[in-house]
């Protein structure tokens, strides 16, 4: 998740403080990782440095002064660049349950009971995503779907590999 | 006691969904289709009003697992006890009133009767236990109701796309308010949408009723929707 896209993203909404900013990005995208108050104002000053932002107003508060920041027609362009871009696929090519299926072969360890176990434990995160899903609301329902499509991903893989274990344990030790 | 008050006593049953005491047990069970060795020892626990999934690739004997435990198939060998009791032990019209009063079941195809209207094919099982036709038609019209799909009411299975007709299926089943559910990759035939919305009318519906659900499916994110998972490989199962 790209925080600094993310705030330009609400600021070209209306120019916002950084501490109205941290709640709408967490309201929206923090749901397990709320962002920290330290990464928001290291965010907007990177922002401001770059000529994405600029400070709107500057308001006398109890302690420090507080800053609005409203984005720049430069930061509105950056917004746009990142929106059409598509993101790179990540393939996972040597990912680290393939890493774990050749060490238990090659040490002559049970691979099955190492695949079964990886897929009670995504099952049992699946289950948790799914009661978390249907209690929610729309945003809720999107983003756990993302995760559980990839997670269902994850073990078609673990079954295929399963169904292919006596082929590898020859290959890996011949 | 007959079989609508059966199904009068079932369908008030709406206590929370909960684990409780074993309902529905198969024990070792064996069955072949001749040389080919479906079952081969699989057992499966199920408890009031619990939710488990049955998973396992095709051909892996999941279905026949289900048809066993629902009396639709006799094993070979082993034994399906519900409620106490040996499936195998009942009579045949013993075991056609079970699978009426006692079981609900959804296929991947819905089954529907494609002659009836959807509030006839609803009211279809109960009118098969008696049920006399103006309460089986208001209790059919609840269930469609709680399944979303009261405006198709009486169009023909024909006429109602196929995420429609799953929920009217799902309907059917529970319009006895059964303590046992079966559900035989109920979204198989759905897109992710209509599939995500059935398993959530279908799961929702069983827990709000204290039905106990088995769901066989080889879809992960279906599987997720139950308390716990039985895999079934080469006719035999393990515990997730």
């Amino acid at each position: 998740m790209s925080v600094s896209k993310t705030f330009l993203g609400l600021l070209e909404g209306g120019a916002s403080h950084g501490y109205d900013l941290k709640h709408e990005y967490d309201a929206h995208f923090g749901i397990d990782r709320p962002v920290a108050y330290g990464q928001v104002y290291a965010t907007l000053a990177r922002l401001l440095k770059g000529g994405l932002v600029t400070v709107d107003a500057v308001e006398p508060g109890e302690g420090p002064e507080r800053k609005r920041y409203a984005i720049t027609e430069a930061g509105v362009a950056d917004v746009e660049q990142w929106l059409a871009r598509p993101e790179a696929p990540q393939t996972y090519l040597q990912s680290v349950l393939y890493a774990k299926v050749i060490v238990a072969l090659r040490s002559g360890r049970s691979a099955t009971a190492l695949l079964d176990a990886q897929r009670t434990e995504h099952l049992r995160e699946m289950r948790e995503l799914t009661r978390r899903k249907v209690g929610g609301d729309l945003a809720d329902q999107l983003i756990c779907d993302h995760a559980l499509f990839h997670l269902e991903a994850d073990l078609r893989w673990l079954e295929l590999t399963a169904a292919r274990l006596e082929e590898l344990a020859t290959q890996v030790n011949s | 006691m007959s079989s609508a008050d059966a199904v009068t006593r079932n369908a008030g049953a709406g206590e929370p969904a909960g684990s409780g005491p074993t309902l529905l047990a198969c024990h070792e069970l064996v069955k072949s289709f001749g040389a080919t060795a479906a079952l081969n020892g699989a057992s499966l626990e199920l408890a009031a009003g619990e939710i488990v999934a049955v998973m396992g690739p095709s051909g892996s004997g999941k279905s026949t697992l289900l048809h066993c435990a629902a009396g639709i198939l006799a094993p070979d060998r082993g034994e399906v006890i519900f409620d106490g009791r040996a499936i195998g032990a009942e009579s045949d019209a013993r075991r056609s009133e079970l699978r009426r009063t006692q079981f609900g079941f959804v296929f991947q195809f819905g089954r529907l009767v494609p002659e009836l209207s959807c509030i006839e094919n609803v009211s279809l099982p109960l009118r098969l236990v008696g049920v006399k036709s103006r309460e089986a038609s208001r209790r059919a019209v609840e269930w469609l109701e709680r399944l979303e799909v009261a405006d198709v009411a009486t169009k023909v299975p024909g006429e109602v796309s196929g995420g429609q007709g799953q929920r009217v299926a799902v309907a059917r089943a529970l319009v006895t308010g059964p303590r046992v559910v079966f559900a035989d990759e109920p979204t198989g035939a759905l897109d992710s949408l209509n599939g995500e919305r059935v398993m959530q009318l279908l799961t929702t519906a069983a827990r709000e009723t204290a039905a106990a659900l088995v769901l066989v499916t080889h879809e992960a994110r279906v599987a997720a929707y139950a308390d716990r998972e039985v895999i079934v490989r080469d006719g035999r199962t393990r515990v997730g």
